[in-house]
């Protein structure tokens, strides 16, 4: 079948160096990944297309890029399944990254925050003298971490990042996890506490795109989530983004449905007069439009409020 | 200006070998650097999926056994002194993986667990799920962040630089991102930059696997050995060559011909689907011949080992026939057929890492050591069993960087002539200055992939290998007139792999030419027109010589046998 590759892309050396479209048309197979397509665009049409890719069995993690809008690996996707016949694919490098020139990207910054966590095992005492003893699932579950290969899709699409780019990021928040789970590393409450910080585990904004991306199946923000409920129960100091879980998870159980401006008092705190005033306005607006919702006391529960407390109570029993 | 880098050790790789080296040199005391093409996490031991053999005494296992079955497998070319220390060393470094943090598998009691792998009778192979190399690579690279090792990444080394004794004194090498070309001092090079799968079409390796380490090895004056030995993988996916580990074998799958018979019961009767590699390719490559294959494959059957262990211990090859071969391995067989994979050969080496030998035996290069699948001990010999490479790197890879360290502590700082960076950058300039010809550098590695595998396969004859060598030949006349489309100096990957080019015809060369020299069939070198084994003539290594003005120079070194005199190999 035809297929045009729109394919994005950059020379630093231009004159006036300015990213730019160019379609290549192609006949591919139905057997085709996009990476096949690119290197018989790299071979046979223009040598100068640049990209990163090694092992063409999405294990080296070289070959990130997006494609159609979202973050993947080139030689696990099929063009196949990414367009119809006489459909244009769109190629596009990672996001939340420089590039340097047409699919590369420059992935410093990626290293740095992987570095931020720290990652490497950090036993408690010395190494015993034959292995580790450590129960067999505790092992399994790790590989779904170990699975990552750091190509960066998640980062690339990750909707915090774009807005905040202090936060660690998914890929470095999954491989904090992969310690933190791990029954031979001793360190966990201090990882724990760095992870607590602005920029840490709470400033994951939950989009799924993560998950939604990864080509390995790796479940960053499942392991963000996880590390929050850790955090939580390692006792770290509380921050917006814990006591904001713990009132909304609360709330729910007192009342069945959600008093927002008691998750925001709570949240905040009362004491937390800048904040609190910051919400003035807003319920100024509201007011006249009867659109302030009641709290506190005048905020009942739902009718069979028991059923949803006998279900917080099946939910924290030990599995 | 020409920056100068200086180290005392400076190790080109970042796999498996080059960072358990580069660890291990750092821990001598040495300042020590890394350089690699890729970033680490990039390299080829990902593609490492079955295990990583050890004969763990507290197991009941003997460190004997899993030599002699290496001896064995190697068909007896293997140096013994150098295979026995990779037995004897293998479970100290199996746990110093462990506590690294490696998530190994583990049994019910907690215990590291086993799985079995070809050509071993025991089950001492060590695994994570069926991507050991990927878990072990992350590890090590997590211990070099935690050294702060220094890594150059996505630098392209061209040439080993000697200085005026004629010692390793560094390398030359490109940053691939500005094009700066800088000098890189030290008193020892490691080299580690892996095999060099891509000299033949289709072949299991990643696309940066080119012989650079080799190469570069190799017109540096250090000789390369083994060469015609080149191992043909049983279960690979046919067109791109992807690779399926053994581990599906190792957990019990079935190899099917057309008939849907278990063919193996003819070739190997004892050890079946689990007899040595060349062993189980030449079988397949037999029944394809004959007419017993499907279109140019067998088929590897995993559907009775179950669901739940497919998902649990293959979910690696589960994902990657579904995604690949468009096929469910629950439900349905695979075909396969044996495709290139590793190369036995490679720079010499003593079991130190040495390329040079200490009571001159043999011609090297005084600083220079090699670890990993770019070397040769020779600890493989005709044929590597499953999992002993992951093994070999770890273990001779931490023995190359002690000794370099240790080396280096000894030797003053090299002097390198001034000239050597501007030689360096007016060689790359002369590559981009090429008058446009027509032909193109991917066209030229297709060639010389498809010779190579013609001529180079599972069945060899003097024939077949005398057209392939020629059209290598010619390939490299064309090499010398290629041009190269992109002209900028910022990441262009066509220079790098016009480079690379350079590199894999030297190797095509040196494997031609040890294949045509040795007139027997031993291991993976099978020559229809000299079916025996003929141990009186060839119980000895092909070495090979780079001369840079003539044809490059044989040399000969018996085989060194310890405890295990040649018997015939039977599965």
């Amino acid at each position: 079948m035809l297929t045009t590759f729109r394919i994005r892309r950059f020379n630093p050396e231009a004159e006036s160096p300015q990213p730019y479209f160019q379609d290549y048309r192609l006949v591919t197979e139905r057997s085709d990944t996009v990476l096949d397509a690119l290197i018989r665009i790299r071979e046979t049409v223009d040598e100068s297309l640049t990209l990163r890719c090694s092992c063409r069995g999405a294990i080296c993690g070289s070959c990130g890029m997006r494609i159609n809008g979202h973050a993947a690996l080139a030689c696990k996707t099929k063009v196949a399944s990414m367009a119809a016949p006489d459909e244009t694919i769109h190629v596009e490098p990672m996001n939340n990254m420089p590039v340097i020139k047409d699919l590369v990207t420059d992935m410093a910054g990626f290293w740095e925050k992987i570095r931020q966590v720290q990652p490497w095992l950090q036993p408690a005492g010395p190494a015993p003298e034959g292995e580790y003893l450590a129960p067999p699932e505790a092992m399994n579950h790790l590989t779904g971490v170990m699975h990552c290969i750091m190509c960066g899709a998640c980062v690339s699409d990750c909707a915090a990042l774009e807005v905040n780019p202090d936060f660690v990021g998914p890929a470095a928040l999954a491989k904090a996890y992969r310690f933190v789970a791990d029954p031979r590393d001793g360190n966990s409450s201090s990882r724990l506490r760095e992870l607590n910080d602005p920029g840490g585990m709470w400033d994951c904004t939950r989009c799924m795109e993560c998950i939604e991306v990864c080509p390995k199946g790796v479940g960053a923000m499942d392991r963000i989530m996880a590390l929050r409920a850790k955090g939580i129960e390692y006792g770290v100091p509380s921050t917006s983004g814990s006591r904001h879980t713990e009132a909304f998870a609360d709330i729910i159980e007192q009342k069945g449905r959600l008093d927002e401006p008691m998750l925001a008092v709570r949240t905040f705190g009362l004491a937390n007069l800048r904040q609190m005033f910051s919400f003035l306005p807003m319920i100024l607006r509201a007011l006249p439009r009867r659109k302030l919702p009641k709290s506190g006391p005048l905020f009942r529960p739902i009718p069979g409020i028991d059923r949803i407390r006998r279900l917080f109570q099946r939910a924290k029993e030990p599995r | 200006m020409a920056t100068a880098y200086e180290y005392d050790v400076l190790v080109m790789g970042a796999g498996l070998a080059g960072l358990r080296a580069a660890l291990a040199a750092h821990q001598t005391g040495a300042t020590v650097a890394v350089i690699t093409k890729v970033h680490p996490v990039r390299s080829h031991s990902n593609a490492a999926q079955g295990g990583i053999n050890a004969a763990l005494t507290d197991r009941g296992d003997k460190w004997e056994e899993h030599a002699f079955e290496t001896v064995k497998g190697s068909d007896y070319l293997g140096d013994q002194d150098a295979v026995e220390i990779l037995a004897q060393e293998a479970g100290q470094d199996i746990l110093a993986l462990e506590h690294m943090g490696v998530i190994f598998n583990r049994n019910e009691e907690g215990r590291l667990g086993t799985r079995r792998f070809g050509g071993q009778k025991r089950a001492r192979t060590f695994f994570v799920s069926d991507f050991t190399g990927q878990a072990l690579l992350h590890v090590l690279y997590e211990q070099a962040m935690k050294a702060r090792l220094p890594v150059f990444e996505e630098w392209f080394v061209t040439s080993l630089v000697k200085d005026d004794q004629g010692r390793c004194g560094g390398v030359l090498a490109f940053e691939i991102r500005s094009g700066r070309m800088a000098m890189f001092k030290a008193k020892a090079v490691v080299i580690a930059a892996g095999g060099l799968g891509r000299v033949f079409e289709p072949s299991t390796n990643a696309l940066i696997c080119t012989g650079d380490g080799i190469a570069i090895a190799y017109r540096g004056g250090a000789p390369l050995m083994d060469m015609e030995m080149v191992q043909y993988h049983p279960t690979t996916l046919r067109g791109k060559g992807l690779l399926l580990s053994e581990a599906a074998r190792g957990e019990g799958a079935h190899l099917l011909n057309s008939e849907g018979e278990r063919f193996m019961e003819q070739y190997a009767p004892n050890m079946m689907e689990l007899a040595s590699r060349d062993v189980v390719s030449r079988a397949e490559q037999i029944e394809i011949n004959e007419g017993r294959g499907i279109n140019g494959c067998v088929l590897l059957d995993c559907r009775h080992l179950g669901k739940t262990l497919i998902r649990e211990r293959l979910s690696q090859i589960l994902e990657e026939a579904k995604s690949f071969a468009n096929v469910d391995l629950t439900e349905e067989p695979v075909p396969v057929c044996p495709g290139m994979h590793y190369m036995m050969g490679g720079v010499k080496t003593d079991v130190e890492g040495r390329c040079w030998d200490l009571a001159g035996g043999w011609q090297g290069v005084p600083g220079l050591f090699a670890a990993g699948e770019a070397a040769c001990l020779s600890l493989h010999g005709g044929n590597r069993l499953g999992a002993n490479s992951l093994l070999d790197t770890v273990v001779f890879g931490r023995r190359a960087g002690r000794c370099a360290g240790e080396y280096a502590e000894t030797q003053p700082q090299p002097r390198i002539g001034d000239g050597v960076v501007k030689d360096g950058e007016n060689a790359l300039k002369e590559v981009l200055a090429r008058p446009e010809t027509g032909d193109t550098v991917a066209r030229i590695r297709h060639e010389m992939g498809c010779a190579m595998t013609e001529g180079f396969g599972v069945f060899r004859d003097e024939e077949g290998m005398g057209l392939a060598q020629q059209t290598v030949g010619s390939l490299r006349e064309r090499w010398n007139r290629v041009a190269i489309h992109d002209k900028g100096q910022v990441f262009n990957t066509s220079l790098v792999r016009a480079l690379e080019l350079d590199f894999m015809l030297d190797c095509a060369e040196t494997i031609a030419l040890g294949a045509l020299t040795r007139t027997e069939s031993r291991g993976a070198h099978f020559r229809t027109d000299c079916l025996d084994r003929d141990d009186d003539h060839w119980l000895k290594h092909i070495l090979i010589h780079y001369r840079p003005d003539g044809p490059p120079q044989l040399d000969f070194l018996p085989v060194r046998i310890t405890r295990w005199e040649p018997q015939v190999r039977v599965y």
